[in-house]
């Protein structure tokens, strides 16, 4: 088994190596403008390094958001692309999922929140499980409406004073591959269906209908 | 020995097109096309044509493929447009180039949406002689440009200043009650009307560039149906259409001529999605007749935007021996005409 994975939902583009025994090879880079440019050849590069090539990849897992828009569909058309070109298993997990299965550990048995950056002062976020299996969809909220008491993972309460307020913070500030291809190695293993390598994006599209033409004469 | 196969990708705006040819030979072009979502917005909405980019990519590669019956292992060459465009839609294309250049181990260009919009007229009518004049008309772009070599020569003569042509069109349209975009029911409407019932402003006609106006024509437009509006009269839509027409036809059609008399050159090749109106097309086949200047246009189905130009000018690329791009070069939504391959920037 070789499971790539990778994420691209947040300003880290993480791509990681699993061989179904271990993570061979993982590369993490914040930076939250230049996703298209740096994927393809951070996928490379582990590769290259594990001693690999994409025609021994027997899967990919892929972070499906929810994320900023932009960003977020690189990850899923290099997963579809890799997928239907190399015919492969892709495995779409929420990205929220991978930040949860980096904190758990941090939760100390107690249920937790997961809240990332949705800009426009909201977050993404939903509530975990210890053992980090998630309680609820993923949703858009702004942070106050964001249930206070539980610990609270990821960007959201790194951003919002409100979050990190409301709760303990655990765990890191962005997802790190090398839990999702922990994730997608134990699934395939498992032969657990592979999720929708489809976007989160929770939003609808900011776009109005026009009214009537303005008027140039007076 | 056969030339080698090239995979164009394009998705700088609202349609996903992947095109295969082999030299200068279509083998497939696929399209699929987001337009009516759009329609009740206006105009092309980024994020919903970005979005409809990823729900397409593969599925239209996967048509072109069926359509050439070769296989992506057959695949020699991977071209995609880097720019220009709309930023969010670009980097769907980009993204999906990139992943098949990985997973096929093959060479990708990240190419000029302008250049290929040239190079596709080879598709249908062979090597564009050089060097020749290009008139790029599109709902995002109207200009001259002197082509001296489409695979790293190519220098503007002059641009729109303000609105593009096809922009124009959309407009216009809007003001007269036809649906978006504006080309094809405008250029419906005219051939009903008289090109002459109005005297529609040609702005900078004798002003010496090479460069276009044509956000005073749309208001020019929209004060003639206002006026008639407000008196209480009908507007005469196929004559507004038809005047409005003649207007850009003419005005695109002269600067056109004039640039290749100043220059010296005695081809011209018309390409872009204004290039499938049928007045714009009729006018340079006259004036270029007169003025002893062979005119190349290509059919309208490969003038509007489409993955067959992109993979035109991979092939140009891979038979000058040009240098793949670097693996990570952008999507550039402001990429120069006169840069022929993606920029990497600093």
């Amino acid at each position: 088994m070789l499971i790539l994975a990778f994420d691209t939902a947040t300003p880290a583009v993480t791509v990681a190596l699993h061989d179904g025994a271990r993570v061979v090879g993982h590369e993490t880079t914040i930076d939250a403008r230049r996703h298209g440019e740096l994927l393809a050849p951070s996928i490379a590069a582990i590769l290259a390094g594990a001693g690999a090539g994409t025609a021994d990849l027997t899967g990919v897992a892929v972070g499906t958001g929810p994320g900023p828009y932009t960003g977020l569909r690189v990850g899923l058309v290099t997963a579809q692309v890799l997928g239907s070109t190399l015919g492969i298993r892709v495995d779409g997990i929420c990205s929220l999922d991978i930040l949860a299965a980096q904190a758990r550990h941090e939760a100390d048995g107690r249920e937790f929140i997961v809240a990332t950056d949705a800009r426009r002062r909201e977050v993404y976020w939903a509530r975990f499980g210890p053992d980090g299996s998630r309680l609820t969809d993923p949703v858009v909220t702004l942070p106050a409406q964001v249930p206070a008491g539980y610990p609270i993972a990821g960007e959201g309460p790194r951003l919002h004073a409100e979050l990190a307020a409301a709760g303990e913070m655990i765990g890191p500030r962005y997802p790190a591959a090398e839990a999702l291809a922990v994730i997608g190695a134990d699934r395939a293993a498992r032969g657990v269906p592979p999720g929708p390598a489809e976007p989160l994006y929770l939003r609808r599209p900011d776009a109005r209908e026009p009214g009537r033409p303005k008027r140039v004469t007076a | 020995m056969t030339a080698p196969l090239v995979l164009g990708i394009e998705s700088s705006c609202d349609e996903t097109g992947v095109g295969l040819v082999r030299g200068h030979e279509l083998l497939a072009d696929a399209l699929a096309s987001s337009v009516d979502e759009h329609a009740r917005f206006g105009g092309v909405v980024p994020e919903v044509a970005s979005r409809a980019h990823l729900q397409a990519m593969v599925p239209a590669v996967q048509r072109a493929l069926d359509k050439a019956e070769v296989t992506l292992r057959q695949v020699d060459a991977i071209a995609v447009t880097a720019g220009p465009g709309l930023a969010g839609a670009l980097l769907v294309g980009v993204s999906a180039a990139k992943a098949y250049a990985l997973a096929l181990g093959k060479p990708l260009y990240g190419v000029n949406h302008l250049a290929a919009h040239i190079s596709v007229d080879q598709l249908e009518h062979g090597p564009l002689p050089m060097p020749s004049i290009a008139l790029l008309v599109s709902g995002g772009h109207s200009s001259l440009l002197e082509v001296r070599s489409l695979t790293g020569d190519i220098t503007s003569l002059g641009a729109t200043i303000d609105d593009a042509a096809g922009e124009a069109y959309d407009k216009v349209a809007r003001l007269l009650g036809l649906p978006f975009p504006g080309g094809p029911p405008i250029d419906a409407a005219a051939r009903e009307g008289n090109p002459e019932a109005m005297a529609f402003p040609r702005a900078k006609y004798r002003d010496g560039t090479f460069d276009f106006s044509f956000s005073g024509l749309k208001t020019a437009v929209a004060r003639w149906v206002e006026a008639r509006q407000a008196a209480g009269e009908p507007v005469p839509v196929a004559d507004v259409a038809a005047s409005f027409q003649e207007a850009v036809a003419d005005v695109l059609t002269r600067k056109a001529v004039r640039a290749c008399t100043a220059r010296g050159i005695d081809h011209l090749v018309i390409s872009g999605g204004v290039a499938a109106n049928s007045r714009l097309r009729a006018l340079a086949a006259e004036r270029c007749e007169a003025a002893g200047i062979t005119l190349r246009v290509p059919r309208p189905g490969l003038c509007t935007d489409n993955g067959a130009m992109v993979a035109a000018l991979g092939s140009d690329l891979v038979a000058a021996g040009v240098a793949p791009s670097a693996p990570d070069f952008p999507a550039d939504s402001g990429l120069p005409v006169t840069e022929v391959l993606a920029r990497v920037l600093a």
